[in-house]
């Protein structure tokens, strides 16, 4: 996208939902090979608001609820985006993964590699993800790691409506398959309210945000933290606080997790020093671990100090002060901060 | 039903016996470096290897009713399917030997073969091809299009739920889908009778309230009956139907399975019933004389060879390619630039 010369403020702000689906619904009006399949995306909107008006615009043929068949219906969306069309097919939840897994794994993320590079699988998977809310071991997980470690995907994350706006763009028009995930406490839903931050000041015309390009959400210049989706916003607010004892915080949005932008973690790291990983996904074979092992093989001596802050290994909890114990918050980010200063 | 021409059944004949000629030079091809010690990572053509000889009336009655435009979806056990689908046979033997001129430059393997240009693919896990061939169907349907979409499954994946999932989902939508199913009685070890109770694998449908046919007989011109309504069906947007076709299984499941598991008697019949000698007999009554029937054999027998030479003489891939391929467009997405917005209240 060509750099704006003028400068305009843009203050249109947009929930993280209302600029999700605005995106959807101009690829949909740009392209008719584009169309959008799920459980409950019809009337309901999603349950997640994630479809939320466009069937009043698009109908029940580009708008489809399909079958409670997540394999049937993932497994068509390969075979229609292997034809050209550009579908976009929802978990409900990411928790339901499971039911579905070979068609996601041993197809979608496969086949382009599989055929030499001769078919391609122009196909986003969309999926709700995360905790906060006591939905318990079920329908509480991220899974960051279990789609960013098979190769053969993209996989995103928005933590802004800015960001999913763009992100969204880029992924329906990506010739690769691309899991767009989005956190269920971020869109902005009244039964589910969201912290201040993801609602943004969106554009009204379309961009698209490039993916593998993390983005500096806060800058600083004692300690870098990375993260992602919701806790880019518990990472901002132990930034806040942190910065009245006096330490200086640089948190860094992945936004993609494949492809990783290395360059601009270990840019910040090389710059503060000190490395803390925020994920809400579990601890061990993650994200965290993936992210202190590429800045050690690019920067290992940039490194003086390491935390990592993740779901311990345990299923999430229901009850309250359980799942709060798991979950990291901006405290147990600001103390993992304290102990690297 | 306008009935079987005498082209097209020569056409099928040919499909047939360059499919089973395949098999029994693949199997020979395969073996030269694994004898007299099995090891299946030995020899010019490495992994496993499904052979399909016995199944190629499940084949050719079916496809010769396709066209370029439709698509295909076979299972681990796919040549015959491919051939009569019309995918490169240079090609998929290059593949199959895991040489750089693959039609997958030598990541996919003989279970994994794609060739775009005739909208044919395979899969190595069971029934995994059926949620994707329903995926074709919808894209058919979207575009508003007569393409159809075929998806092939071993009797023993009549179990799995992408199978049965794919038939409602194909169902509830209408989709141009033909499901065929080959019954050649052996899921690897396990008889048929040991895992399902039902005989007749068509009759699935019913829980779906869609047609499903079974032909008890690996006979050639009787799948092209049951296939010519089913896809004809499928194209005139009528929706899908369910075809099982009994075959016959005349080598092991995978090159090197001992078939111990198999009584002698059971080898010996699917030896016995030979649905391409069945055809030679239907293109004799049609007034084809022998030495016409011969010289179908002869060219099928060259073609194979002359791509069994090809394959062989292709180069083995460059090890760094097996870097490549990943996407599409690599290394992402469709723009590399940052949008540069000033957005209110924030320097986000």
């Amino acid at each position: 996208m060509a750099q704006q010369e003028k400068r305009e403020v843009i203050e249109r702000e947009l929930t993280m939902s209302r600029a999700m689906v605005e995106a959807i619904a101009t690829e949909m009006r740009d392209n008719e090979e584009v169309f959008y399949m799920g459980e409950d995306v019809a009337d309901y909107g999603g349950i997640f608001d994630s479809t939320e008006g466009l069937l009043d615009e698009f109908g029940y043929d580009r708008i489809m609820d399909v079958p409670i068949s997540e394999t049937a219906y993932l497994g068509a969306a390969v075979g229609a985006a292997q034809e050209g069309m550009r579908p976009i097919a929802e978990l409900m939840f990411v928790d339901f993964f499971g039911v579905a897994m070979d068609q996601i794994y041993n197809q979608m993320a496969k086949n382009t590699y599989m055929s030499g590079g001769n078919v391609s699988v122009p196909m986003v998977l969309t999926a709700a993800v995360g905790g906060t809310y006591n939905d318990a071991a079920q329908h509480s997980q991220t899974l960051y790691g279990t789609f960013a470690h098979v190769p053969g995907m993209k996989v995103v994350v928005p933590s802004t409506a800015y960001d999913a706006k763009g992100l969204m763009h880029n992924a329906i028009r990506d010739d690769d398959p691309v899991v767009y995930m989005f956190h269920k406490r971020l869109m902005g839903i009244g039964w589910l309210p969201a912290p201040k931050g993801p609602k943004t000041p969106v554009p009204e015309e379309d961009y698209t945000i490039p993916f593998g390009s993390a983005d500096l959400k806060r800058e600083g210049d004692d300690v870098t933290i990375v993260t992602l989706g919701l806790h880019v916003h518990r990472a901002l607010d132990a930034a806040e606080s942190l910065a009245d004892d006096g330490v200086d915080a640089e948190v860094v949005d992945l936004r993609s997790l494949v492809p990783l932008d290395t360059d601009t973690i270990v840019e910040s790291v090389e710059k503060t020093g000190n490395l803390v990983v925020v994920d809400e996904d579990y601890r061990s074979y993650g994200v965290t671990g993936e992210i202190v092992a590429s800045v050690a093989d690019e920067s290992l001596g940039a490194l003086d100090a390491v935390e990592r802050v993740a779901l311990p290994d345990v299923p999430i909890p229901y009850s309250r002060p359980l799942e709060q114990e798991v979950v990291p918050d901006a405290e147990d980010i600001e103390a993992a901060v304290q102990r690297t200063q | 039903m306008v009935g079987v021409s005498t082209t097209q059944m020569k056409s099928m004949f040919e499909d047939m016996v360059t499919a089973r000629h395949y098999e029994e030079r693949l199997q020979e091809e395969y073996l030269e470096g694994k004898q007299p010690a099995f090891d299946i990572s030995a020899g010019p053509i490495p992994g496993e290897l499904h052979l399909a000889a016995g199944h190629e009336a499940a084949g050719a009655g079916v496809c010769a009713h396709l066209r370029d435009d439709d698509t295909v979806t076979a299972p681990h056990r796919p040549h015959h399917v491919a051939i009569a689908k019309g995918v490169d046979l240079k090609r998929m033997t290059a593949e199959i030997f895991g040489r750089e001129t693959g039609l997958g430059k030598g990541k996919g393997g003989h279970m994994h073969l794609f060739d775009p240009d005739v909208n044919f693919a395979c899969s190595g896990i069971i029934a995994e091809g059926c949620p994707p061939a329903a995926g074709a169907g919808l894209a058919a349907k979207k575009r508003n299009t007569d393409s159809v979409a075929v998806a092939y499954l071993g009797e023993g994946a009549i179990d799995q739920g992408a199978f049965l999932e794919s038939l409602n989902f194909a169902a509830v939508h209408d989709l141009p889908v033909v499901f065929v199913i080959e019954d050649n009685d052996w899921a690897i070890s396990m008889p048929k009778e040991r895992v399902t109770d039902v005989e007749n694998g068509a009759q699935r449908a019913a829980g779906f309230e869609l047609p499903g046919v079974r032909v008890d007989h690996d006979d050639a011109l009787a799948v092209y009956d049951a296939a010519e309504e089913a896809v004809g069906r499928a194209r005139d947007r009528n929706g899908p139907t369910v075809i099982e076709v009994q075959v016959h299984r005349r080598m092991g499941h995978f090159m090197g399975d001992p078939e111990s598991y198999r009584p002698e008697e059971d080898q010996a019949a699917a030896q016995a019933r030979d649905s391409i000698e069945r055809l030679a007999d239907d293109l004799r009554s049609h007034g084809v004389d022998d030495d016409t029937i011969e010289e179908l054999r002869e060219s099928a027998h060259e073609r194979v060879e002359e791509a069994i030479e090809w394959a062989k003489d292709q180069p083995q891939p460059d090890p760094e390619d097996a870097h490549e391929d990943m996407f599409v467009n690599p290394p992402s997405g469709v723009t590399d630039t940052e949008p540069d917005y000033e957005l209110a209240g924030g320097d986000d």
